[in-house]
């Protein structure tokens, strides 16, 4: 079978347009793009992931729909005010369901009880939180 | 969206034979269009009558509001590139001379650019060109052309796969900048995937899937753990395909999981992993989708 091409990260499996919403939404919600700040265009995106500049439309119009990002006329698609807050607070409530459980699951699988579990988690907090002090990476 | 091609009815017979088989289709203008499908699927039959190249046994064909047969007004604003291009014993530069003065919309510009990244010898006679190097010009010829309609059919023979890449990119830049009707006819599914926003595959003759191609990715999914947790989650669900190794199942189900889905799937210890379009495809071309009963609607375009 020929080799996929490279798309920046994108996957096959997935509709990229959800892909594309998806990576500009964690790109405003860590920073990277702030608030008020002009987000790449259709065609930039296209030629980035190397994907149909219809389906990076679609992308764009998803956060647009939903009101994250704002189109000034004749300029482009811009982040909107509050956006990030509204992405964070979305994510804090996906919290539990992407990360607690799947850990539940194989916590399960392993025999790891309750006590135990909640002994890991406070050992690795402070090993972070010790690293973190130390300016190091996580080992 | 008015369609830039409507084929009605079309059949194509050599002999005994059926090429085409009573295709019905229509291609919605400003969009780039993959035509997929197996060898001798009827894919060049379909590109050849579109060009007007070839008639029809029954149905009928328009493109860009009229037949294309012998009808110069719409093969000047449509090209094609097929797969082994034939040229008149020629050299390159007459060939693109030739183009230039045939296409109203041909850009010089686009065409030295061409030329000049596929390394493409101007002053060589085309019959002595390398297989690669024709499929170049026929790619420097499609894209400079920047015809309404463009049909491209493998237009790759002799071609690397950085060449395929940049033939890719070109393509999407060219589009972007300048949005047309391209059809292009492909096996390497994979490669080009990222680059349609439809799909039509043919398999012996008839259209088996017309569809957007974001909405046949993650339409089928391989579901693989403990033979009772994957039976117990594809219950209900339709099912393409189910292999067993010792206590382990892997079953392929098909229609898009709801959050709720995988999350249960998670809490079965079950995996998930989303078909791909080549892999889509592939189902959909050597197992026609309808006889199977699998509801592809979601995905129609």
């Amino acid at each position: 079978m020929e080799p996929l091409p490279e798309m920046a990260g994108l996957d096959e499996g997935t509709p990229l347009f959800a892909q594309v919403a998806e990576r500009l939404a964690a790109e405003i919600a860590d920073g990277g793009l702030a608030e008020g700040e002009r987000v790449p265009s259709t065609n930039e995106l296209a030629a980035y992931y190397r994907i149909n500049p219809a389906t990076a439309a679609k992308g764009i119009n998803l956060l647009a729909d939903d009101g994250l990002l704002e189109k000034r006329r004749g300029i482009g698609m811009f982040v909107a005010a509050g956006a990030r807050q509204r992405l964070l607070g979305h994510r804090r409530e996906q919290f539990a369901e992407r990360y607690v459980r799947p850990m539940l699951t194989e916590a399960t699988r392993l025999g790891i009880d309750g006590a135990e579990l909640t002994t890991l988690i406070s050992r690795c907090g402070e090993e972070q939180r010790f690293s973190d002090s130390r300016g190091g990476v996580p080992a | 969206m008015t369609p830039a091609i409507t084929v009605a009815g079309l059949t194509r017979r050599y002999g005994q034979e059926v090429a085409l088989d009573d295709v019905s289709l229509e291609i919605e203008a400003g969009s780039i269009c993959g035509l997929l499908g197996r060898n001798a699927a009827g894919k060049t039959t379909l590109l050849r009558i579109l060009a007007g190249q070839e008639f029809p046994s029954a149905g009928s064909v328009r493109v860009l509001g009229a037949p294309p047969a012998e009808n110069e007004r719409v093969l000047r604003r449509m090209v094609f590139v097929r797969e082994d291009q034939a040229y008149p014993d020629i050299k390159v530069g007459h060939a693109l001379k030739a183009a230039s003065w045939f296409y109203p919309n041909w850009d010089a510009r686009l065409a030295d650019a061409l030329v000049d990244d596929l390394a493409l010898p101007r002053k060589k006679a085309i019959k002595r060109l390398s297989r690669g190097l024709r499929s170049a010009l026929g790619i420097t010829i499609g894209l400079a052309a920047r015809a309404e309609v463009t049909l491209f059919d493998e237009p790759y023979a002799g071609l690397d796969a950085v060449a395929r890449q940049f033939f890719y990119d070109r393509l999407l830049a060219d589009y972007a900048e300048h949005p047309r009707t391209i059809l292009l006819s492909t096996h390497l599914i994979d490669e080009a995937a990222t680059l349609f926003e439809n799909v039509v595959v043919i398999d012996r003759g008839r259209v088996v899937l017309k569809a957007t191609a974001d909405g046949l990715r993650g339409l089928a999914t391989t579901v693989s753990g403990p033979v009772l947790a994957v039976d117990e989650f594809t219950a209900g669900r339709p099912v393409w395909n189910r292999r067993c190794l010792g206590s382990q199942a892997s079953v392929v189900t098909v229609g898009q999981l709801d959050e709720a889905a995988r999350a249960r799937a998670r809490s079965l210890g079950l995996d998930l992993v989303p078909l791909t379009l080549q892999q889509l495809v592939v189902h959909a071309a050597g197992w026609p989708v309808a006889s199977q009963g699998v509801n592809l609607e979601g995905a129609s375009a």
